[in-house]
């Protein structure tokens, strides 16, 4: 089997209950069944996982570089957006 | 009470699966670094390191039980089984001794110990022999994830290109005749399945065929229809393969007996 004729896979472990699914790295398999126990061999070895998710990187809709100063900049100057931007009356002495 | 010629069959059992353990787990370890792709090679070093777990949980019970049955001052290690006998005091079944080959091989020869093991474990599970059956409850959850591979592998390499599929089949034609010896009890066995402590393999031999067949089906492969048989390996009588495969693994231990990390 040639392995640029696989495909490139997102690996994202669930390291507890009650925790998020986070992203642990990538691999390549042939399909989403075989990516799972690559998953399972590769990132979970140390017990580090109850759950794991492996998507294709190819079907996640990224941002791009040169859309950072149009998607994040903008926000910059918007410093009312942060709670921080707002003085605390005395009265309130825990936040 | 366990008579002592019944202590005496117990060990020499114990040391035979761990042979097929250790000698199993070596050949797959001769992948590492020789695997078709990285993740390939990590799952089979993993479940390379599996076997070789085994192997150390059934030795290391063997020699607890030689201590406790030898009086004399020197003990027995787990070390000992594993790296201080000679090729006929090996008594492994066959099949797990053959060369790593290539990986249509060592595929066709997962699918069919694995299969194998999926029963073996099962069985021993049931063992009045606590310790064997601890052993197996701990080894049966690895070994169907050992099944579910060697499954997808073979379908995957029965059905994929005309190449891998002529490969695993010539492949599996190769193996076959290996096959019976695992379904063949000699007295030790005997008495030890008497006892209610062995596994006797051929119960299930009928169940081990209709899986394999099943996935070869599926795999679009054919059983082999030859006749031939190759047998000795738990009487010590091995391939030519075993001899360098002992060599290799043994050479370090032999060269510095007391070495530590």
């Amino acid at each position: 089997m040639a392995i640029e004729r696989l495909e490139l896979f997102e690996v994202f472990i669930r390291s507890k209950r009650g925790l998020d699914h986070k992203h642990v790295g990538s691999l390549h398999a042939e399909d989403n069944e075989q990516a799972l126990e690559y998953a399972r061999d590769v990132y979970t070895r140390r017990s580090e996982g109850v759950s794991i998710w492996v998507i294709k990187s190819a079907d996640i809709c990224a941002s791009q570089e040169d859309d950072s100063e149009s998607f994040f900049d903008p926000s910059d100057d918007k410093p009312y957006r942060h709670a921080t931007y707002y003085p605390l009356p005395k009265e309130i002495r825990n936040m | 009470m366990i008579q002592t010629n019944t202590i005496q069959d117990l060990i020499t059992y114990t040391v035979r699966l761990g042979d097929d353990s250790i000698i199993f787990g070596h050949r797959l370890s001769e992948w590492v670094s020789h695997g078709p792709f990285l993740e390939e090679d990590i799952a089979l070093g993993n479940v390379a390191l599996d076997f070789l777990g085994h192997a150390r949980m059934y030795y290391s019970y063997a020699a607890d039980l030689t201590n406790k049955e030898n009086s004399s001052k020197i003990e027995t290690t787990e070390d000992d089984f594993a790296f201080l006998r000679d090729e006929r005091e090996f008594q492994n079944h066959l099949i797990h001794e053959l060369p790593r080959g290539n990986f249509a091989e060592t595929v066709v020869r997962q699918l069919l110990v694995d299969n194998y093991n999926k029963y073996h474990f099962a069985a021993l599970k049931a063992s009045k022999d606590e310790t064997l059956a601890a052993i197996a409850e701990k080894a049966a959850k690895e070994v169907s994830y050992h099944c579910r591979r060697s499954k997808e592998w073979t379908l995957r390499l029965g059905d994929g290109t005309q190449e891998s599929h002529e490969k695993i089949q010539a492949a599996l034609e190769g193996m076959w005749g290996y096959t019976h010896e695992l379904f063949e009890q000699d007295d030790v066995e005997h008495r030890l399945i008497e006892a209610g402590i062995g596994v006797n393999s051929n119960d299930f031999k009928d169940k081990w065929l209709a899986d394999i067949e099943a996935i070869i089906e599926q795999a679009t492969l054919t059983l082999p229809t030859t006749d031939w048989a190759v047998r000795g390996g738990r009487k010590g009588y091995h391939t030519e393969n075993l001899g360098h495969l002992l060599t290799e693994m043994q050479f370090v231990y032999r060269s510095f007996p007391d070495a530590k990390w």
